[in-house]
């Protein structure tokens, strides 16, 4: 299967296979006007499979999310068709208007307009506590 | 700008300055009349409450400054469908502190976004209860002498009931504290509390359902009401609800020593002869709450005697 590189733009690389449609909803692509290409279970050498996203254009992506579903992605900088930066992420110590508190008592049930906060307590078990009302959620 | 919200929001030696302070003011209680002259404490009640309330009021009162506020969500624009945060916002204009209650878990943390004076959390759902660990923390000071040392019994509804989560919270930063988590299956001390909060902390605990075989052992009996208002399900709180009477019986086998506290209000997990038992230390500890909330509203509005 071939998908046309890109010239400028931005490659997700390294998704764990499966997991590029919730990187899409997260990431909000589904919003933009560019080209963007998802690529199921192609073949790599370190994961097996894994899931790449190609996105026709260079826009400001949350790292955080990208962070938190998997900090193993790596993210390619495309420019004039040359790879021109490569960032490694990491767990977010905090997560904002990513997560969406399940607790039916928590008051950004009552209140959505409130922006939702979460933050790292654990990183070994990847758990984060909601900033309000403290309810847990694991990764 | 400081609020309270938690009370792992103030350190141990915050702690010793507040108790320290609640037993001045205990002990020389002219020095501190007209320490909050012209200063306004707005109590925000969205959800019902005697003590709490009525001991910020007074706590104010007798510190000299005046008091304005609701008792429930009905009698403010709530109603009408105002956030917390506007509320919060609009009453900072009004008054220099806040102390506010509201059944919804983190209604505090909201408030903070917007709050232009220091905010108390005075009650948040089933989730912090920092001024009432303060209660319990100054009790148990007074009947024990320290804050170290004993062996406390955690009876009843440990799922939801917020006093219990911020009392083992703050017990968890003293030395050589043990906890008995005596309640039934359903109403179990939250996982999270255990994670995040005993086991880093290295604390000695069990859990057990059964009084009786843990009350020889404990220095601190702390008992709590199972709350009508926290369950989705009647039939679940009316099967749960008298999971748990103390009373003189079950004490036969109590130490002498032993300090009996509730939070209050009670329903009938206490019977009212244990009233009558010197061990039984609950309505002192509401005493003992309006001078804590007074040695804190004081800090709160950086007043220092």
């Amino acid at each position: 299967m071939k998908i046309d590189s890109i010239q400028n733009g931005i490659v997700l690389d390294h998704i764990k296979a499966g997991a590029s449609m919730e990187i899409y909803q997260l990431l909000g692509l589904h919003k933009l006007d560019c080209s963007v290409a998802i690529i199921k279970n192609a073949k790599s050498s370190k994961l097996g499979r894994k899931d790449i996203i190609k996105i026709d254009e260079i826009i400001d992506l949350n790292l955080d999310v990208l962070g938190y579903v998997d900090p193993g992605i790596t993210v390619d900088i495309i420019r004039n068709g040359e790879r021109s930066e490569k960032r490694h992420l990491s767990l977010p110590s905090k997560l904002v208007n990513v997560l969406t508190c399940k607790n039916p008592r928590c008051i950004t049930t009552a209140e959505p307009h409130l922006k939702s906060e979460f933050v790292l307590t654990n990183p070994e078990q990847r758990t984060y506590c909601c900033a309000y009302c403290d309810t847990e959620y694991h990764r | 700008m400081q609020h309270l919200l938690n009370i792992t929001d103030l350190s141990t030696q915050d702690i010793d300055r507040l108790i320290a302070t609640a037993e001045d003011i205990m002990q020389n209680p002219e020095k501190y009349r007209d320490a909050c002259r012209y200063k306004k404490l707005a109590t925000l009640f969205f959800e019902p409450s005697t003590r709490t309330r009525l001991s910020f009021e007074s706590a104010m009162m007798e510190l000299g400054g005046n008091v304005l506020g609701f008792s429930e969500a009905n009698s403010s624009s709530t109603a009408k469908g105002e956030s917390v945060g506007d509320t919060v916002r609009t009453v900072s204009c009004y008054a220099d502190i806040i102390a506010m209650r509201h059944p919804k878990e983190g209604a505090p943390y909201a408030a903070i976004q917007t709050a232009q004076v220091p905010v108390i959390n005075a009650g948040d759902g089933g989730h912090n209860h920092p001024t009432q660990t303060l209660t319990d923390l100054l009790t148990i000071h007074r009947e024990r002498g320290s804050l170290e040392n004993f062996t406390i019994g955690l009876c009843g509804d440990l799922k939801f009931g917020r006093t219990v989560h911020s009392l083992v919270a703050a017990l968890s930063r003293y030395q050589g504290v043990k906890m008995v988590f005596i309640s039934p299956p359903e109403l179990r001390i939250p996982d999270y509390i255990i994670t995040n909060v005993l086991e880093p902390a290295g604390i000695s605990y069990v859990q057990t359902e059964s009084l009786e075989e843990a009350m020889p052992q404990l220095d601190i009996l702390y008992v709590t009401r199972v709350q009508r208002e926290r369950f989705f399900n009647e039939a679940d709180y009316i099967r749960l609800k008298d999971t748990y009477i103390v009373d003189p019986d079950k004490l036969i086998h109590a130490k002498s020593s032993l300090v009996i506290m509730h939070p209050l209000p009670r329903v009938n997990e206490i019977t009212p002869e244990v009233d009558q038992d010197p061990r039984a230390r609950y309505f002192q500890q509401v005493a003992y709450g309006k001078y804590i909330r007074m040695a804190l509203i004081l800090d709160m509005l950086g007043i220092h005697l």
